[in-house]
């Protein structure tokens, strides 16, 4: 996949700043940073992008403060911040 | 100020993929107003999905630069929410990233297009287990998976395009495996001499992870690991093995989306929207094309689209050379689906401690005792979460044999302050859309 020559965009991720090609998804992102894991289910357990697509919700993660967005669906712009459900230390979003 | 936008036209096409691309530059060129509604951020559908400025294949760039001279008017990250009728008009309540739009038109084409089927199996649920079709979104989206070790194990033609993606982009591919027996593929392949250009295609795929075997009747019967995927386990029937593994993509062909159709009362059979020879459906001035009438992948879904364009614009007799093309067209994608039926093997993989609703965390063993996707509800909440049945609907219609359950809105998850837009346009009763999808309740507007 050949990466553009447009500049990269600054990111933060779980609170670490990363610098990534522009136009890619916040899930492509995530999976390229080495984070497989964007949320935990009823019971706990890891779970990670299965459909690419925006159907299967397993993707969410709190994009800029709003919670339950598609990492799938969205795409990073400079200064976006991205936080995944298991980094967080409360329980009250899955 | 209004809670809303709102917008009129002559024909909304909802989906942006081939089969809606169609449909909108065939009505456009008849001097149709079209407004196009897609949930993704580029037009393509799932197909032709690329990021914004980067290449495209030939045949999906041709189409997009004819999508984009065509007038009509694409509108992006918009959601369809509800779909209801009145006698002259339909009106489409949409989700434009929290907030409502609302589109009056007077026909709407259904180009919704498909997702992937997924049968569970233990461990299918780790991090690093992705969709075929998963992986090629998320490939042609960005992403890397250089270095990665990959097994590749499902069904169908999509295996090959995929396979050699992940190859190109560096990706280690341990192994590619097809459910199907290896005689069905190979008189699938034959049968493909009446389209050399995809023989000819498929090779090039093939070219691609010429280092990594196909094997044909050859399924993933577990995945391992624990917080990330470890390990596979493969069978061709005779031998079982294990690969390690940090992707396995899996999926066994394409289930198509019929949510919205069956919301506004259309007929469906088998999981597919029943239109005429005009591409209508059983509800007057809604028309249905591409992967929602059929799996037939992306040149019958232009041709469908096509002539649902051409209806909507004109009551004159279609192009007879565009109609046999559909004929002959449809003819190969049940050929392929003969070709690719999924083995009885698949469907006994999943124990009863898998989990077979991603959502609400439902084992097997807790929702097999229901009889119908309505019990499986009310006992466990399987099929109740933000994918509203989407992924463990079709797996347990085939484990289970269960029917679907009724279509309401809001058919995608919205926030409090588009419904209330809505409320507040409708004439005092609280939005709810259709309680029982009939053909009555599109055509006369009648809620409960």
């Amino acid at each position: 996949m050949s990466k553009q020559g447009a500049r990269p965009v600054r990111v933060t991720v779980n609170q670490r700043t990363v610098d990534v090609p522009a136009g890619v998804t916040v899930a492509t992102m995530l999976l390229d940073a080495g984070i497989w894991s964007t949320r935990t289910s009823v019971h706990g357990e890891p779970r990670g992008p299965l459909c690419g697509m925006g159907v299967c919700f397993e993707c969410r993660v709190t994009i800029d403060g709003v919670s339950a967005q598609r990492a799938c669906l969205v795409a990073v712009r400079d200064g976006i911040r991205v936080e995944t459900a298991t980094a967080r230390t409360s329980d009250g979003e899955r | 100020m209004t809670d809303s936008d709102r917008l009129q036209t002559g024909l909304a096409v909802i989906g942006a993929g081939p089969a809606g691309i169609a449909a909108a530059v065939a009505a456009a060129g008849c001097a149709v107003d079209v407004v196009v509604l897609d949930r993704g951020l580029e037009p393509g559908g799932q197909i032709w999905r690329h990021r914004a400025g980067a290449p495209v294949p030939r045949v999906a760039s041709q189409w997009l630069a004819r999508f984009e001279r065509s007038g009509a008017q694409l509108l992006r990250g918009t959601a369809v929410i509800d779909v209801r009728g009145t006698a002259n008009r339909i009106e489409i309540i949409a989700d434009q990233g929290g907030r409502a739009l609302h589109v009056h038109a007077r026909d709407v084409v259904l180009a919704t297009g498909a997702r992937e089927l997924f049968v569970p199996f233990p461990g299918w649920t780790l991090p690093g287990v992705l969709g075929v079709g998963g992986a090629q979104a998320l490939l042609k989206s960005g992403a890397s998976f250089a270095g990665q070790r990959i097994v590749v194990a499902g069904s169908g033609p999509l295996l090959l395009p995929v396979a050699a993606s992940l190859a190109h982009a560096g990706a280690h591919l341990v192994a590619v495996a097809e459910q199907a027996g290896g005689a069905a593929v190979a008189r699938f392949g034959a049968g493909l001499w009446r389209s050399p250009g995809l023989v000819a295609q498929a090779m090039r795929y093939r070219a691609r992870f010429l280092g990594t075997r196909y094997r044909t009747g050859t399924w993933v019967t577990a995945a391992h690991g624990t917080d990330r995927l470890t390990h596979v386990t493969l069978t061709d029937g005779a031998r079982t093995w294990d690969e390690r593994a940090d992707v396995l993509c899996t999926g066994y062909g394409l289930v198509p989306n019929i949510e919205i159709a069956r919301l506004v009362g259309c007929a469906t059979e088998r999981g597919t929207v029943v239109v005429d020879e005009r591409q209508v459906t059983t509800i007057p001035r809604v028309y249905a094309v591409g992967e929602a009438t059929g799996i037939g992948g992306a040149p019958l879904a232009i041709v469908e689209g096509t002539l649902a364009g051409l209806a909507v614009a004109s009551p004159r007799a279609l192009p007879a050379s565009l109609v046999r093309q559909r004929t002959a067209l449809r003819q190969a994608a049940a050929r392929m689906h003969e070709a690719f039926a999924l083995r009885p093997e698949i469907r006994t993989l999943a124990t009863r401690d898998t989990i077979v609703c991603r959502c609400e965390d439902v084992p097997l063993g807790a929702v097999q005792s229901a009889r119908c996707a309505r019990q499986g509800k009310l006992y466990t909440r399987a099929g109740m979460g933000p994918c509203q049945g989407r992924i463990c609907g079709p797996a347990l219609e085939l484990l289970l044999g269960w029917g679907e359950d009724t279509v309401r809105s809001p058919v995608e998850p919205t926030s409090i302050s588009v419904l209330r837009a809505d409320a507040s346009e409708a004439t005092g009763a609280f939005m709810s859309g259709h309680q029982d999808a009939s053909p009555s309740s599109l055509t006369t507007g009648a809620r409960q």
